[in-house]
């Protein structure tokens, strides 16, 4: 059986359910008007830790064991993790994953992660490669802003179209066995380079690759933006998100019934200063995990569009003049089964 | 009087540089060095000590005045030492700045740990 | 893609929200003012109170000043004025400490000499070499028009 549909796309045939999932958060995320929907926020950002790398990699353990858990699994119960975060080689999530004993591969999507490990895990499944999965990711405000910005106690000033890293980290169990919500259709998406070289505009950078996706998946499905209840992008912020809209009306597609950004939800940008909105893997993570998956469950959702961008840069990159290439992974999550026949 | 003059020419200068750093994008630390080689020229010009007796402090505290004083010890170094003086001018002038900021650099990266965000 | 990298780089520039460059150069112009004004104040300590030497008052404001930046730094009070001075902490002396201090402070967990030590001029690095070079030239100039 054929299960490719269209360039880009492919439905799945068997049923892969989203059996459990788990998220933790840092203070400032708890603060934030999702807050009722994380399971653990941390009291501060090193969390006991001696440094915030490591408090990453707890972060990423916590939330890959406590989502294991909820499933009534155990780590030999898990067939394949699946996890990346934005630190240089990954590490996060390899040194997360030291104790655990699950054959792993890192993943590394930039911001896109999140959906990009759902996808690989969902199709690994459907291929009968596995039963259980873990997908996990993190990012981490003070990790990122060393890695590719300015030292934390560096007087510089934030631009608006800046966007603030969330410290978070989500993660899901994927299974062959279980009642959904269902992953039934997996789109992935093409590098796409606008020019956009300002670091400090990364949602204008990765709308493009976001407009990409859903036209592309519109276009593979035959589904309309109406099919879904929310069409949510990872991390475009609030000018990416009004960039999005416009795009797709230029496609003909009308976006404002039904879409959000992550981004745009996890911080209040009038009382948090975070200016442009929340970025990072752990930005879409930690929404997928607390905010969608929760209403999925009480059934206020039933079909949701998770779609996740990554720009592609590094601090040499950037150094070097160059523009930023994304990218932007979408997964339909159903309570469905059977959605879209 | 001084203060009045300090403030206005000293918040003159950082007004320019908030100027050109929210129209170009440009980064801090390109208007830095922008300063201080302005700083330089000018001082080696001999311009800047007519800012300077406006300003007072308001014209040797902003990074433009380390510049400034960059130019006047070289000048002053080699007319004193001749030749060597290219070389040992500049830093000699400022050596105090420099010293200082590395020596508390040091020491406050010991006693005080960055915050988190 | 219907349209072309330059059409999209001209539609984000006029979409973006700019910095509010009135509000943020008033900050920069009032911090930066006041900031100089305490250099003012020691200076006239050194020179009138302590009677200093003109040149050697100068250099004790720098270190002053130095000292300060750096103080406020590892308190983490001076990022929180920078956040609305922008310019007006960035330019004065003060400024210079806190691009010193606040890498080596940062990267103090990678080590006392490749994090601590190392890392301390990845800012204020190109003040230096820019600096020291542009006096060097000037130095050259002067020495060359002095011989005729």
């Amino acid at each position: 059986m054929n299960k490719r549909i269209g360039k880009q796309t492919v439905k799945l045939t068997q049923p892969i359910s989203i059996i459990s999932s788990a998220n933790i958060v840092g203070k400032k995320e708890g603060e934030g008007p999702l807050s009722q929907y994380f399971d653990t926020i941390m009291s501060d950002a090193t969390w006991g830790e001696s440094s915030w790398e490591k408090a990453e990699s707890k972060m990423q353990n916590e939330a890959l064991s406590h989502a294991i858990q909820k499933a009534s699994l155990t780590p030999d119960d898990i067939d394949y993790v699946l996890a990346g975060d934005l630190l240089n080689q990954c590490i996060s999530s390899s040194f997360a994953l030291r104790d655990l004993s699950i054959p792993f591969f890192g993943i590394y999507g930039a911001c896109s992660t999140m959906a990009e490990t759902i996808s690989l895990g969902s199709m690994l499944l459907d291929g009968d490669f596995a039963k259980n999965i873990c997908a996990v990711t993190s990012s981490h405000f003070c990790t990122a802003e060393r890695q590719y910005r300015q030292p934390l106690e560096y007087g510089g000033q934030r631009t608006p179209t800046a966007q603030w890293t969330v410290t978070g980290s989500g993660s899901v169990v994927l299974s062959k066995n279980g009642n959904g919500p269902y992953v039934t259709h997996i789109t992935t998406g093409k590098i796409i380079d606008m020019g956009i070289k300002d670091a400090n505009n990364m949602g204008a950078a990765m709308a493009p690759a976001a407009a990409d996706t859903l036209k592309a998946h519109f276009s593979d499905t035959g589904f309309e933006p109406n099919d879904y209840d929310l069409i949510l992008t990872g991390d475009l912020g609030t000018l990416g998100k009004e960039i999005l809209i416009d795009l797709m009306m230029h496609e003909k597609i009308d976006l404002r019934d039904n879409y959000d950004d992550c981004g745009c939800l996890i911080f209040d940008a009038d009382t948090q200063d975070t200016h442009a909105g929340g970025s990072g893997c752990g930005c879409g993570a930690v929404t997928l995990t607390g905010y969608v998956l929760s209403l999925m469950k009480e059934q206020k959702l039933n079909n949701v569009l998770f779609m996740a961008t990554g720009a592609l840069l590094s601090p040499t990159s950037t150094m070097q003049g160059e523009s930023i290439p994304s990218v932007a992974h979408a997964i339909s999550i159903s309570n469905n089964l059977h959605f879209g026949g | 009087m001084d203060y009045i003059n300090a403030f206005w020419v000293g918040g003159l200068i950082c007004a320019i540089a908030q100027i050109i750093i929210d129209k170009t994008k440009i980064m801090p630390a390109r208007i830095l060095v922008l300063y201080v080689i302005l700083g330089a020229v000018l001082g080696g010009l001999g311009i800047y000590k007519y800012i300077e007796n406006i300003g007072g402090a308001g014209a040797t505290v902003p990074i433009i005045g380390f510049g400034n004083t960059l130019a006047k010890g070289v000048i002053k170094a080699v007319d004193e030492k001749g030749f060597i003086g290219i070389f040992t001018g500049g830093v000699t002038a400022t050596s105090a700045g420099i010293c200082a900021a590395v020596f508390f650099g040091m020491i406050i990266s010991l006693f005080f740990k960055p915050k988190s965000k | 893609m219907s349209y072309s990298k330059k059409e999209y780089s001209d539609y984000v520039e006029r979409k973006s929200q700019k910095s509010p460059i009135v509000r943020d150069t008033i900050s920069a112009f009032i911090v930066g003012g006041l900031l100089c004004c305490i250099g003012q104040f020691f200076l006239n300590l050194y020179t009138k109170n302590l009677g200093l030497d003109e040149e050697i008052s100068k250099s004790a404001v720098s270190v002053t000043m130095i000292f300060l930046g750096s103080f406020f730094t590892g308190l983490d009070l001076y990022k929180k004025i920078a956040k609305y001075a922008g310019a007006g902490t960035i330019v004065p002396i003060t400024g210079f400490a806190n691009s010193i201090v606040s890498p080596a402070m940062e990267f103090r967990r990678e080590g006392m000499i490749l994090g601590l030590a190392a890392k301390m001029f990845v800012i204020a690095g190109p003040v230096l070499v820019y600096g020291i070079s542009t006096s060097v030239f000037i130095g050259i100039i002067y020495y060359i028009i002095k011989l005729f």
